[in-house]
This record gives C-alpha cells, structure tokens and sequence, in this order.
C-alpha cells in the first residue's frame, strides 16, 4: 500500500484496516504524532487528511489512501517553520509539551479554514485536543498570533 | 509532621505487579554499597573543571535504606563539569516533567557563570551519571536544586577568575567574567576553554560558597523560553514512547479483571503459535512480546486466562468505608467541647481522581547480560531502579534508569511498574523491549490521589475571633493539614485508613482536601456568626503573607462589587502550603444545576521569582487543572475495577471549561525562591464551593461539587 506523507511517498505492507497512528508511527518513525488514548478523546494524534484534521488512532489505513497525509514532521518547510509553530515557540505554550503535536496540527487546519478565527472559533475547533498541563490560556494566544503572522505574511 | 510525600501503597498483591515470590524475592537492600572511589568517578568526566557540591552528612541518607544511590558519591547533591572545550555540563538528579526546571536550572548556571544558557547543558535523571536525588517532588527542586546549583556555579567562576588571575598575574579582583570569557584591565580576554584547557581542577564546595543576591539576577529572575521548544514544536522531541531501540520488540501486559485477584490459569499456546511472538508467564504477571505492533492484539487476546477474583467495596460505599477502616496503628478521634463563642460541625469528602498525563506509563527496557537499562517516565528514577533491582535480584549498580521527557506525571509517575513489566518481557524475548499502558490501563493500574473524608467541629466569637478548631482528616493526607490563621489550640490531625485503592501521591498532595475543607469550612463559620467572608479571614490572619496575597486577590479581583445577575456567585480562599501563599477569587454562574466557573483571579507568592512567564504558566496550567478536581472527576470503582477508565466518562479540563484567569504574582526578592509546581492547584476548588453557595444558597461539601 502506498501512502503519501509530507509529499514522500511510503510503501507500508499492512492490513487496510490497521489505525494511521501506528502505522506512522511503528512502521515509519513519525513519532511527532502521539499516542494519548486510541479512543479519539485527546487528539494527540491529530494529523491532516488532505486538509482535514483527523484522529489517527481511530482512521484505518483504507481510509488515508490516494489522500496527502500531513504530520507534525510535515509542517517545516526548507528550514522555515510555519506560523503556527513560530507563534507556538513565541508564546511559550508548551509545559511537558506532549499535546503540542495534536495541537499545532488541529490549529494549522483552522487557519487553512478560517484565516482570521474568532475566540469561540479556536476553542470550538480545538475542544477535543487535550492538555493536561492546562495550558489552554497560551494555546489561544498563539493560535491568535499565527494568524496574524500568517495574514502578515501574505501581505507582504 | 509525618511525611505523606510516599504514602505506603495499601493494595497487597499488587505492588510488584504480582511477581511470584519464590522468583522475584523481594531482596532486601544491600548491606553494604560499595561507592566507587571519587576519583574513579572522576575519570568518566574527563578532564576541565569540575565543582562538587556537598551535602550536608544527614541529607544524602534522608531516603532511607535501600534507596541510596549506589555507582555515584552519595553525599554530593550536583556537580557541574566545564571541559577542556569550555562546554559547561551540570548534572542533578532532577527530572524535568513540563514544570521546566530544565529553563531555570540552566539560568541558574548562566547567571553565576555570567555566560548565556546556550552553553549548558543539563544531565537529569540518568542514574548512571547523576547524582543520587530523592525525586523531583515536593516542589523542592527551585528551593534546593536551584540554590545548590548557584552556588556550583559561582565557585566554577572562582575558579576561572583565579586561573586567570594566575595567568595574568594580575590581581583577581581587577577581572571580570562575562560571555563565556574572563577578561583584564588591558582588555585581553580568556575563553572558559582556554582557561580549563589541559586541567584537572576539582573542588568540592559547602553550602556557603558566594552566589549573587536575587536582587542583583540579570538571567535568572528574567524569562528564558524553553530551552528545547523547537524541537517540541517540530515533533522532534523524543517521549519515552517515541524511543525506538534496533531489533526492538513491542509488549502488552494481560490484566487480571480486577485489583487483587491471582491467577488460577493461563494458557498462552495460541499465542505463542504466532511468528514473532514470545509469551510470559510468570507468577500472576502474564503478558506478551512482540516483533511487531500490529500483533499485539492479537497476541494478547490469544492468552486464555482464568483469574480468582476477591469481593471488595465500591465507591457509592467509599467514604463510609474509609472511616471505617482505619489502618494499623491509626489514632482515634477524640473531640472536644467548644468553650465559648457560636460552633458548629461539617463533614467534607474528596474522591479519588486520576492524574492522567497525556503520555501513559511507558517503559523501554533492555538487558545486556546481566544488566539492565530502562528508559522511562519517572519522577523518581533512583527509586525506579530500586524497584527493578528487588524484583530482578540483581544489584543495583546493574541497572540504570534513564529519566527521559515525558509527557508529564503531576506526582502520577513516582513508581516503576511499567518499568518493571518492560524489563520482565524484554528478558524473556532477549531483545529490547517497549511497553506503552494503553489509557485504559493508565486509568486503572497507575495510582490515585487519595480519596478522604475531613471532619471538622470549630467555634467563633461575634467579633470573628476564632475560639475552637478541630480538623480530622481521614486517609487524604497530612500536605497542609494546619490551619494557617491565627488560632491557638488548633487541633489538625490525621487518621491513615486501609484505601480501597491503590494511592499515592498527587500534584499537592492533601493539600487540595485540607484546603476544600478548611476554606469551605471556613466561609461556613463566617456565614454562622454573619461576617462578611474576607473580613472574616482578614481578622484571623496575622502572617503578613496570608494577609498580602489575600488583600492582592480581593483587590484584583475587586471583592465586594454587586452582583450582576442573581445566579451569579463569588468566593473566594486563602492558604498556604511548600513555601507558597495563595489566594483565589472565583465568579461563578448556575444555570440549570450547572456550574460554570466565569473569571479565576489568583494571587500567588513564593519567595523570589526565578522566572516570571514560567510561573505564571505553571500558576495558570494549576489552576486550569485544578479545575477538573474541584467539578469533574472522580474516580469510580466497583468490586475491584475502575468503571469509567475512558477520557469520554472521566472529563479533564477541555477548551471550553477554562474561565478568564487573571494570575497575580507578588515578587519577593528578600525572601529564598520557593517551588511552584504544586500549591497553586488548591484555590479553585473551595473557592468555587464558596461561590455555589453564594449563588445558590446551597453548600456542597463533596469533591468534586456536584449541585445534583
Ligand atoms: S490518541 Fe487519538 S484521540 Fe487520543
Ligand atoms: S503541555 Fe503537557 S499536555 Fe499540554
């Protein structure tokens, strides 16, 4: 089977039916995308589907092929990291840091949907990534700079 | 005071994971241990410079027998090592859990060093190559570890400044040190490295060596962004359960259907017909290892096992149970009459709850012979390596346990039993083995905070003084157990009952019942002789601390303004606990038997700040976590097995329960830095306690607070 992630293709033997997490994850060495539960309730392992955030730990591999997986590894762009990253790095969010992969991936496919989110937007699109550090308040505020970073930029 | 930081874990059959005795005999501790010679020591660190700090004699035996560190000196709390290339290494036995001491330890270095944090570099908790160290809890390490690594510092820069002097021949007092650099009158300077080039320096110093003032700090008592962020953000960072090891297999434990039950049967010829597969059995402790992770299902699944199960009590029963039970050796309760002044009499109960860190237990174990080595995520890797030499028998300069980041613990990760399972598989597969706890197993086989019952009979005058205190505290613990107002004759006490659960400790310990209890009870004796809450407060405190960060929460939080709407509510709560004082104000609304918590202030002082955004940070994530405690969760059991152990029936904090929170942080300067990581979590709950009744007229005295 063939997956396309960070725009490099991998070939995986493995059953259609198996979890993306642990494919990316046992098979590839993406570990940036993190285990947090296996039920869907913390995003931890959020990764994007085309542009869609999705829960590894519950999509079979059926189900991501012929479609552009992007994980955490994928976001850097020649040495450039992307806004999201930089604002995260800027605010200082992270504690133990272990939410920050599912984070950063559920905030950049937000901003790919709505530029400029409003607050209730970003806590909306983020309820079901958990950070036991509780460091909700700084996640916010990154999310907010990265889209001024981001709009910055274009106009530029 | 007794110390409740190690609770005894009160569930017999499970401490060590069920491991058959005639086979893992718990060993006792060694007689003797044999420290190898320092200069041995040495060696491994090669030449430079290198700066021991002493303990005082009795500290570095305080962990007690069969836990002292064994192949590192004993009596040396840190040591820091600047190489003939001038790279700076410091060493501590420290492990950095998200509470980011690896940032302010490093500035600590810096600053005496008068270098930038970029030159350092931080061993923590290997115990191969650190000191011994008790655990990172208790919020110590700002308090001890940072003092001690000071003063490391700074007679490393003695060092320098008097081989200079030497070099020079010059005057030491004419030098200055600055930017990895010591530099003369005419302007020359000398690099740290050219400085420790072709040396062999070593000192050891005392606990009074110079270090400077914190009102002098130009690194430290400044922000530091997180000297590893980058490679957290790119996904680089690597979790114990992102170690991959060549040749490593993957493992899964197959867990008794309830606590305390022993296996009568297991089968596991099925499993092991599997290719790529080995099977354990071995007393009550059965599982699987696996060459590749998609087998582990399977495997496991493939074990037909039969257990024998014993009856045991349930939540709905717990806190009747608990005062039932008392311990071995526990004290009887005696009350006294209150003598003067309006009294009354309250009963409170905390549930247990689970720490749940993000990252389950994980464990990476390998053995070369007859030595072993095991990442994991531990607050206490030298206990860890205790733990795996008595359920191995072997010594414990064997084995080495490697401290790597971890998806946090919050007091969660004291103990080594995913260690331990690792290292029984990895054993029988003779490959390196990773065992990571699924979340079920985290929710059901790591510990709890413990749960607790707290009864409380007090008296108080019409002008507020207080006449009575007596506080019993069953099975949650002695962390704050008095009363920090001014009361004379105050009685606080604690009675250790037989847990139902496993328990053990937990950001704050006890301090987050006793505080519930204390400042709900508190506001209820206010309300009985009709005061005004904070006045209340104010009149019986006469600790200037108590009484700066009480009047710094009212004020922020302007205490006392009208309501706007009639099912609003505010409360408020002081106390004290390691070194902090806290004060939190909460505005509250209820909807429909609904609490939702509107604005959090709190004003929170801890001696000397180290680093400002990082506290404020490690305030706010306390306060968003304390939340959970003080509304949601609740551990709930039945018959010897966890019934919600899901996040989907076990609610933590999301996005849409963090209130506004406004962080008030009053900087002491005179005053040593105390640690930061735990205290801060015990304001919202009894604040919130006090805002319900506010708001509703309705006094709820169960954590968490449930209106119906
Ligand atoms: S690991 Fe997928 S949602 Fe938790
Ligand atoms: S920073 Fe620790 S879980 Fe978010």
């Amino acid at each position: 089977m063939d997956l396309d992630i960070n725009g490099v293709r991998h070939s995986v033997q493995s059953d259609p039916e198996r979890r993306l997490l642990y494919v990316l994850r046992d098979e590839l060495d993406l570990t940036g995308t993190k285990y947090g539960c296996g039920e869907g309730q913390c995003g931890a392992c959020t990764v994007l589907l085309d542009d869609a955030p999705i829960r590894s730990c519950l999509t079979p591999l059926s189900a991501a092929l012929g479609k552009k997986i992007t994980t955490i590894e994928g976001l850097e762009r020649k040495g450039k990291l992307h806004p999201v990253q930089e604002a995260f790095m800027d605010v200082d969010v992270m504690q133990c840091g272990y939410c920050n992969s599912g984070m950063i991936m559920s905030a950049v496919a937000l901003l790919q949907r709505k530029p400029v989110p409003a607050e209730a937007e970003i806590r909306s699109a983020l309820q079901g990534n958990l950070c036991r550090c509780g460091t909700y308040p700084r996640i916010l505020e990154a999310v907010h700079l990265a889209a001024r970073m981001a709009n910055g930029a274009q106009h530029d | 005071m007794i110390d409740f930081e190690h609770p005894e874990f009160e569930q017999p059959g499970f401490e060590r994971a069920g491991f058959e005795p005639e086979r893992y005999e718990l060993h006792a501790a060694p007689l003797y241990s044999f420290v190898p010679d320092r200069r041995d020591f040495l060696k491994l660190l090669g030449g430079g410079l290198v700066v021991l700090v002493a303990l005082p004699g009795a500290k570095a035996q305080e962990s007690g027998s069969g836990r002292g560190g064994v192949g590192v000196p004993q009596d040396i709390g840190a040591w820091l090592h600047i190489a003939e290339s001038g790279a700076i290494t410091v060493y501590t036995g420290k492990v950095e859990m998200g509470q980011n001491i690896r940032t302010s330890l490093t500035q600590a270095v810096a600053e005496e060093l008068r270098t930038t944090p970029t030159q350092i570099s931080l061993v923590m908790g290997d115990t191969m190559l650190t000191p011994y160290d008790r655990g990172t809890f208790g919020s110590m390490t700002t308090p001890q570890m940072a003092p001690q690594l000071h003063r490391a510092a700074a007679a490393a820069r003695e060092m320098l400044l008097d081989l200079a002097a030497e070099e020079w021949q010059q005057g030491k007092s004419a030098l200055t040190i600055a930017d990895g650099a010591v530099r003369n009158t005419s302007g020359a300077t000398l690099s740290f490295g050219e400085l420790t080039k072709g040396r062999k320096l070593t000192k050891t110093i005392a606990a009074d060596a110079l270090v400077t003032s914190a009102s002098e700090w130009t690194i430290a008592g400044r922000d530091l962004k997180k000297v590893n962020a980058r490679a957290i953000v790119t996904g680089q960072e690597k979790f114990i359960s992102d170690i991959r090891l060549p040749g490593m297999m993957y493992g899964r434990v197959v867990r008794p259907p309830a606590f305390q039950a022993s296996l009568a049967s297991a089968d596991a010829q099925a499993a092991r017909a599997i290719p790529g597969v080995v099977a354990v059995r071995d007393g009550d402790f059965v599982g699987v290892a696996c060459d590749d992770s998609s087998k582990l299902d399977r495997a496991a699944a493939a074990i037909k096992t039969e257990w024998k199960t014993v009856p045991q009590t349930n939540s709905r029963e717990l806190y009747g149970y608990l005062k039932s039970h008392p311990s071995r050796g526990g004290t009887a309760v005696q009350w006294q009459p209150v003598d003067s002044g309006k009294s009354i009499e309250a009963s409170y109960n905390v549930a247990y709850i689970a720490h749940t860190p993000l990252e389950p237990r994980a464990a990476v174990a390998r053995w070369k012979d007859d030595q072993l080595t095991v990442w994991t995520g531990t607050q206490v890797p030298f206990g860890v390596r205790s733990e795996l030499a008595q359920a191995f028998g072997v010594p414990e300069d064997h084995v080495r346990v490697i401290a790597s980041a971890t998806g946090s613990g919050y007091g969660g990760k004291h103990t080594g039993e995913c260690a331990v399972e690792a290292a029984r598989l990895a054993k029988a597969a003779g490959k390196p083995v990773k065992l990571m706890w699924t979340r079920e197993e985290e929710f059901t086989w790591a510990y709890f905070r413990p749960a607790g019952v707290i009864d409380i009979r007090s008296g108080a005058l019409d002008d507020g003084t207080i006449t009575s205190w007596q506080f019993h505290n069953y099975n949650s613990g002695n962390a704050a157990i008095r009363s920090p107002y001014n009361i004379p004759n105050q009685i606080a006490e604690f009675h250790a009952a037989d847990s139902p659960l496993r328990q053990g400790s937990y950001r704050g310990l006890a301090a987050s019942a006793n505080h519930f209890a204390r400042e709900s009870h508190m506001d209820e004796l206010a309300h009985a002789i009709g005061m005004e809450p904070a006045a209340f407060r104010l009149k019986n405190a006469s600790d200037p601390r108590l009484r700066a960060v009480l009047e710094a929460s009212t004020e922020r939080f302007r205490w006392g303004s009208a309501k706007t709407r009639p099912n609003r509510g505010f409360g408020l709560m002081a106390g004290f606990d390691k070194g902090g004082y806290i004060s939190c104000c909460v505005e509250i609304t209820v909807n429909n038997g609904k609490v939702t918590v509107d604005r959090v202030v709190q004003a929170f002082e801890c001696g000397a700040i180290v680093n400002p955004e990082q506290l404020r940070n490690l305030i706010t994530g306390s306060i968003v976590q304390g939340l959970g405690g003080a509304l949601t969760e609740a551990i709930e059991f039945d018959n010897g097995r966890i019934t919600n152990p899901h996040l989907a029936q076990y609610r933590v904090p999301r996005f849409a329960d963090v209130p506004q929170i406004e962080v008030v942080m009053l900087d002491r300067k005179d005053l040593p830095p105390a640690g930061a990581g735990e205290t801060p979590i015990v304001g919202v709950a009894p604040a919130i306690a006090n805002a319900i009744f506010d708001a509703a007229g309705k006094r709820i005295r169960s954590m968490p607070l449930r209106l119906s």
